[in-house]
C-alpha cells in the first residue's frame, strides 16, 4: 500500500487536470525514441523514424504518445490502488507486447523532463519529488505481472 | 554510446548559451536532487543547512558546475582532462557512481525548466551523453 500525504494527491491531480495529453504525450514519446534510440524496437511498423525531425513530426507516433498519456489516468483517479489498476495492462506488456520493462522508467524520465520544460520554475523540488514517485509506482505496477 | 562529434558541437553550442546561468543551474540541480533522492543528503552531514538555495549548496553548485564547465573544455578527451577530479571521487569522497547518474537527471530536470524551447530532444540526448562520459571519467578511478 502507497501512502500519499495530501501535498502528493493534490499535486498530481493539479498536473494531470490541466494536463494537454495531445502536446505532452507525443512530446514524450518522441523523446523517449530520439534520446533512447533503442526503444524504436517496438515501433517497427511506425514508418519514418531515420532522425529526430522524422521521429518528432509521426503521426503515429503522436497518436500513440496521446494513448499512453491517457493510460496514465486509472492511476490518478485511483491512487490508492494502482497495483491493481495495472494487473491487467501489465500482463499485457508482458504476454503481447513483450516490453522490457526497463522501459517503462525511460518513458517516465523523459516525461518528467516534458512536464518541467512545461512547468518551468512551478516544478520545484517537492512538485518533482510527487510526481517522481506517481510515475515509480506505475513504472512499479507495470512491472509486476512480468514472469 | 560515447558521444559523437556532433554531441560535441551540439554540447558545447547549448553550454555557449547557457554559461551565464551556470550557477544558478548548479544550486538548482542540487537542491533538487537532496530533496527528491533524500539518500544523497548522506554525502553532506556536514552542512549545517541542507535546504533548497541554502549557502552551502549554492556555494558547492558553483563548484560542480565549475567542473561541468571544464568538461565541457576538455570535451574531446574527458577522462584525461579530469584526472585529477577522477582521483578526488575514487580515493577521497568516494561517492558511489550511482548518484552520478542521479545528479545528472536532475540537471537535465533544471535544464528543461529554464530552457524548455532550446532544451529539445537533440539537445537532450546529446548533453545525456555527455554527462554519462563525464560521470564514467570520474569513476575512471574507483577500481
Amino acid at each position: 500500500m502507497v501512502e500519499w500525504t495530501d501535498f502528493e494527491r493534490a499535486t498530481i491531480a493539479d498536473i494531470f487536470s490541466k494536463m494537454e495529453y495531445e502536446v505532452i504525450g507525443p512530446a514524450a514519446l518522441s523523446r523517449c525514441l530520439v534520446v533512447y534510440p533503442w526503444t524504436q524496437r517496438y515501433f517497427g511498423n511506425f514508418g519514418n523514424l531515420y532522425n529526430a525531425a522524422a521521429i518528432i513530426g509521426n503521426p503515429m507516433v503522436a497518436k500513440h504518445g496521446t494513448t499512453i498519456l491517457h493510460g496514465l489516468d486509472r492511476a490518478v483517479k485511483n491512487m490508492d490502488n494502482i497495483k491493481s489498476e495495472y494487473a491487467e495492462l501489465s500482463v499485457l506488456h508482458s504476454e503481447k507486447l513483450h516490453v522490457d520493462p526497463d522501459n517503462f522508467k525511460l518513458l517516465s524520465d523523459c516525461l518528467t523532463i516534458v512536464i518541467s520544460a512545461k512547468l518551468g520554475k512551478e516544478f520545484n523540488g517537492e512538485v518533482q519529488a510527487a510526481f517522481q514517485k506517481f510515475l515509480a509506482v506505475v513504472v512499479n505496477s507495470l512491472g509486476r505481472q512480468y514472469h | 554510446m560515447s558521444p559523437t562529434a556532433k554531441d560535441k558541437d551540439t554540447v558545447k553550442a547549448f553550454w555557449a548559451k547557457i554559461a551565464g546561468k551556470a550557477d544558478d543551474i548548479g544550486t538548482d540541480a542540487l537542491s533538487r536532487m537532496l530533496v527528491v533522492y533524500p539518500q544523497t543528503k548522506t554525502y553532506f552531514s556536514h552542512w549545517k543547512d541542507l535546504s533548497p538555495g541554502s549557502a552551502p549548496v549554492r556555494k558547492h553548485g558553483q563548484t560542480v558546475m565549475g567542473g561541468v564547465a571544464d568538461a565541457v573544455k576538455k570535451i574531446d578527451d574527458v577522462s584525461a582532462g579530469l584526472l585529477s577530479l577522477s582521483e578526488l571521487h575514487a580515493l577521497t569522497l568516494r561517492v558511489d557512481p550511482a548518484n552520478f547518474k542521479i545528479l545528472s537527471h536532475n540537471i537535465l530536470v533544471v535544464l528543461a525548466t529554464m530552457f524548455p524551447t532550446d532544451f529539445t530532444p537533440e539537445v537532450h540526448v546529446s548533453v545525456d551523453k555527455f554527462l554519462a562520459a563525464l560521470s564514467r571519467a570520474l569513476s575512471e578511478k574507483y577500481r
